[in-house]
């Protein structure tokens, strides 16, 4: 059981004295097993702010390493790790920020291989991949898990968050029932994103998954969040469960996991 | 006052200053169950006024506010919820 040190009473005090949260509150954040799939435009900042808000237990999956192009967004990686795995090099920087917190690093990509195997080991699952495939891996393996998800996607100067608890909401493929054909996306390895958009996203998804811990508010579910950067615009798009949905529908087709075909490699 | 009622716990954070005085009386009040007494004593004077506004805040019945024979502020509060 985790007891609060003199330490851990000043760095969660803002924290604790929040009504929906005290000590209380803050033991469950401690407790809790995030698991971020990608540590890139929108895990960065889901890792950094999680770790600063004391989980326990952060996993990352990510097989990429850092890149130059990488930092004009991923704020979790510096300059020294060019090169470097993204899990290990976020995993070094939460370090540095806040050692109460248990780093996982998961180096490889997320499969049917392996994603329900990874899964199993975690409470809440933060989707911040970069590719139509993942996302609806990691859709259907948290449905097929039982675990919630905050699904985000960012493209140029827009983003969409969405919560996905299994069964009590709709899940991305009640959106959207199949990813879209690869000739549909060719475009978007030229499509670019405004470095502080996942920033946005991604910090919209923490939130999302603190509620979620502290069993507090409103979550994103039935609901999906639209940002429009330049217009600066926020808006709230009902959504509703898909009864004949493939994956969470009442007479699901999806029973076990599939991988689709690899078809954008855009790093967001 | 406070020699009537049965005080279930002591806090004793003298030495402590805002917001810290209120974030460990609130650790304390967490610790309690309904209807339980919580004695605080503490010597930093503004804490005298805002642990007290604060617990009232969160729902709390401040049963005493008095200063000890050490001229110490005492706060003797109830926990409600
Ligand atoms: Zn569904």
């Amino acid at each position: 059981m985790f007891e609060f040190t003199e330490d851990h009473i000043k760095r969660y005090s803002r924290h604790i004295l929040l009504p929906e949260v005290g000590g209380i509150g803050q033991k469950k954040i401690y407790d809790a097993k995030v698991l971020l799939v990608g540590a890139g435009g929108i895990g960065a900042p889901v890792a950094y702010y999680l770790a600063a808000a004391g989980v326990g237990t952060i996993g990352i999956i990510d097989e990429d390493t850092v890149e130059l192009s990488n930092l004009q967004r991923q704020i979790i990686h510096s300059m020294d790790d060019l090169g470097k795995e993204k899990a290990i090099s976020a995993k070094e920087t939460i370090e540095k920020l806040n050692t109460d917190v248990t780093v996982v690093t998961h180096l490889e990509r997320a499969s049917s291989a392996n994603i329900m195997d990874i899964i199993s080991k975690y409470d809440i699952v933060v989707d911040g991949s970069d590719n139509f495939p993942t996302r609806y891996l990691i859709n259907d393996a948290c449905i097929l898990s039982n675990k919630p998800l905050s699904s985000g996607a960012v493209f140029r100067f827009n983003g969409q968050v969405m919560t996905i608890v299994p069964h009590e909401g709709p899940c991305y493929r009640c959106l959207y029932r199949e990813p879209p054909p690869p000739d549909m996306t060719a475009s978007c390895q030229e499509a670019g994103v405004l470095g502080v958009l996942p920033g946005t996203i991604g910090l919209l998804q923490a939130t999302e998954v603190l509620k979620l811990i502290i069993g507090q508010g409103d979550l994103l579910c039935g609901r999906m969040l639209n940002y429009e950067a330049l217009e600066m615009d926020f808006r709230k798009i009902k959504v509703n469960r898909n009864p004949s949905c493939a994956v969470c529908g009442d007479n699901p087709t999806i029973t076990e996991l599939d991988d689709y075909e690899a078809f954008c490699q855009m790093k967001f | 006052m406070s020699d009537q009622v049965n005080i279930d716990k002591e806090l004793n954070i003298k030495g402590e200053v805002c917001p810290y005085t209120f974030v460990k009386t609130k650790l304390a009040m967490e610790t309690l169950s309904p209807g339980q007494v919580l004695k605080i004593i503490l010597d930093h004077d503004p804490a005298s006024v805002n642990v007290p506004k604060s617990l009232r805040g969160e729902g709390h019945e401040v049963l005493d506010l008095s200063k000890n024979e050490n001229d110490d502020w005492v706060i003797i509060v109830q926990k409600k919820r």
